[in-house]
């Protein structure tokens, strides 16, 4: 899409077709020769994974709207049935909702990498952002999709997502009727959820475009997060990364089958098994794992108002990171100081995790009473998603901002080729410079 | 412009591209391009509102004939489950010694419930946070407590701990008779 293509038609119908649709010299610039970093590690591998998985959905999806039904009456069942005897429904069913959960593992790999490898920095922000954007819409597909299957857990998810827009002052009613059409969660707006989750895939697939199309600009960062500075530097995508991906694709592929074959329900919530009834709520309402952590958020907060606010301004503040970080140095391989903040973001993350998943009251170390603070326990999960929600902005408006305008960054070496023969801890064990001194 | 000597003085005039004409012609354009795609748009968006025959049967009539003192009866209105209470008491005594305790979202028992009929209380059952079912009879004043964030009301629905900011809504509705209630 960019620079020089390399690309020489061979036959007569391949020259044809070049000066009517290049097609061929597209795909072949995109994916046979693109010049790519040539020291990607397998982090690098998950963006692949992600198109793979983005491809799984939209075809097992596809297929389960052939027997699926949108009516509060008959989708429960007609789930179930698809699990039952639809001719290798239980399959395609289960690689869908299973699908979801590794597409959301395969995007969070992809943004920590984003995060440590500093790929948001110039000039690759709007690929970030685009990024961003996909994600968000991820949420959106994926939260009407849990919907569809309309058990207790579907329902009532909706209708506590749907009344976070009610906490809006003055326009907040309004909307959420308009979103439900009428005046609960009910049949319109299951056929509505229904009508978007199909869309929404497609959305996605066009950003997606136009996130490989920003990454194609000025190529891949990677690891060292230096610039290629020449030909050197790179290697041609094939056979290069399609085999690296392609392999990385197998592993993940075997994790995936792990829980379609032999977990199918190990990531879902037993309650989704009991049909949706209005007037009966589960005692504990929790949303898939990928999403516990903004749970957590949300409730971290006692008003309403604020804690939507907080859990918008948690998804809203990733768009922005390319601001924030001060830093000229891309890879957190050369910045140790910060490093350490990182990876306690990870774990913050994580804890956020367990904060979502359990009731607010719940009690954090069992069997120790804990001091009332203001108006909880501070051995409770609520306090606990306080101090962690409050890190996780932390991090990215205060420690990010400072430690680059304080931190000393290690050399950053010369281009992406100059350490592998100068830096004697990536040089291979023959090239130490004194190798004896090697126990 | 029919006087304007052609040659003399460059007039825009002249070439017939008089720049308000122009102007005029543009903006009226564009405007009736906007207003054709906004008379468009909202009708895309408007759909999405609760349609004429979901807002029809939005009332139902109630027998509270078949509720026992102490007892709640949930049915559904508007897709909504709605509490029907008959309160004893006692339970209306502890909901007037708190009228005037301090409450998130103040307001004494004799609003909340029809004149002379303080043992019926009709409550949206909706919590007032993110919309789950409280459940009846639990949390510290024995009136509701909401599994979902943990809000507590009271036996008059009132707020009285927990993230849910209002009081349970009280419905539109008339006693039709001494035994049966019109929701809506
Ligand atoms: C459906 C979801 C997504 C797909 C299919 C996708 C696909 C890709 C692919 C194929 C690459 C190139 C290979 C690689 O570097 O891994 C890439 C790069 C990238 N993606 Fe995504 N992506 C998705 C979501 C996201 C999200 C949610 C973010 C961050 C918020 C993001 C941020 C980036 C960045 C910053 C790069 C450049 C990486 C680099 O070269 O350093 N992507 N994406
Ligand atoms: S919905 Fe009742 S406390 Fe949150």
């Amino acid at each position: 899409m960019s620079g020089h293509s390399t690309y020489e038609p061979k036959t007569g119908i391949e020259r044809w077709l070049d000066v009517r649709l290049p097609i061929l010299r597209f795909a072949n610039d995109t994916v046979v020769t693109f010049p790519t970093p040539k020291n990607l590690n397998y982090w690098y591998t998950f963006g692949g994974i992600l198109a793979l998985m983005l491809g799984i959905q939209i075809v097992t999806g596809i297929v389960l709207a052939m027997h699926y039904v949108p009516h509060v009456d008959m989708a429960f069942n007609s789930v179930q049935r698809i699990k039952r005897d639809v001719n290798y429904g239980w399959l395609i069913q289960g690689m869908h909702a299973n699908g979801a959960s590794m597409f959301f593992l395969a995007v969070y790999v992809h943004m920590f990498r984003g995060l440590y490898y500093g790929s948001y920095k110039a000039p690759r922000e709007v690929l970030w952002i685009l990024g961003c954007v996909i994600y968000l819409v991820m949420i959106i597909t994926a939260f009407m999709g849990y919907v569809l299957p309309w058990g207790q857990m579907s329902f009532h998810g909706a209708v506590v997502i749907t009344n976070l827009i009610g906490a809006l002052p003055v326009v907040g009613p309004a909307i959420t009727t308009w979103l439900w059409g009428g005046f609960a969660v009910d049949d319109a707006t299951l056929n509505r959820f229904f009508s978007l989750h199909y869309l929404l895939p497609f959305v996605i697939a066009g950003v997606v475009a136009l996130h490989i199309w920003a990454l194609h600009v000025p190529g891949n960062s990677n690891p060292k997060g230096v610039e290629v500075k020449s030909e050197a530097d790179t290697v041609p995508f094939h056979p290069y990364y399609t085999v690296k991906d392609g392999f990385a694709i197998s592993v993940f592929l075997l994790l995936y089958a792990a829980f379609v074959f032999f977990a199918p329900d190990a990531l879902g919530d037993a309650v989704n098994y009991v049909k949706a009834n209005p007037l009966v709520t589960p005692a504990h309402i929790v949303p898939e794992w990928y999403l516990l952590p903004f749970y957590a958020i949300l409730r971290a907060l006692p008003n309403k108002l604020l804690g939507v606010i907080a859990m918008f301004g948690a998804i809203a503040t990733l768009f922005v990171l390319p601001w924030l970080d001060t830093s000229k140095v891309r890879s957190m391989r050369y910045r140790p100081a910060i490093r350490l903040w990182y990876f306690i973001f990870f774990i913050d993350c994580i804890v956020l995790g367990f904060c979502g998943a359990h009731a607010p009251d719940d009690l954090v170390i069992p069997g120790v009473s804990g001091l009332q603070l203001g108006d909880a326990n501070l051995n409770s999960f609520v306090w606990l998603s306080r101090f962690a929600a409050t890190f996780y902005f932390a991090y990215f408006w205060v420690i990010t901002p400072l430690m680059g305008l304080t931190e000393t960054p290690l050399k950053v070496p010369e281009s992406i080729s100059e350490p592998v023969l100068s830096h004697p801890a990536s040089a291979p064990m023959g090239a130490m410079a004194s190798p004896e001194k090697r126990g | 412009m029919a006087d304007t000597v052609v040659g003399a003085t460059p007039d825009p005039h002249a070439s017939g591209e008089d720049p308000s004409r122009r102007d005029f012609i543009h903006i009226a354009a564009g405007a009736a391009a906007i207003g054709a795609v906004g008379g468009l748009v909202w009708p895309l968006i408007d759909q999405m509102n609760p349609a004429g025959d979901t807002l029809a049967l939005a009332s139902i009539e109630f027998d509270l004939g078949k509720v026992e003192p102490g007892q709640q009866v949930v049915v559904k209105w508007r897709g909504k489950p709605l509490f029907v209470r008959h309160r004893t008491p006692a339970q209306i005594a502890a909901a007037i010694k708190d009228d005037h305790a301090d409450l998130r979202d103040p307001q004494t028992d004799e609003e909340r419930h029809k004149a002379g009929k303080a043992e019926w209380l009709i409550l949206v059952g909706t919590c007032t946070h993110l919309g789950c079912v409280p459940t009846v009879g639990g949390g510290d004043y024995g009136g509701w407590f909401c599994p979902c964030h943990g809000s507590v009301y009271d036996t008059s629905g009132r707020i009285r701990k927990g993230p849910a900011p209002k009081n349970l809504e009280v419905p539109t509705y008339a006693f039709l008779s001494d035994s049966k209630i019109k929701v809506g």
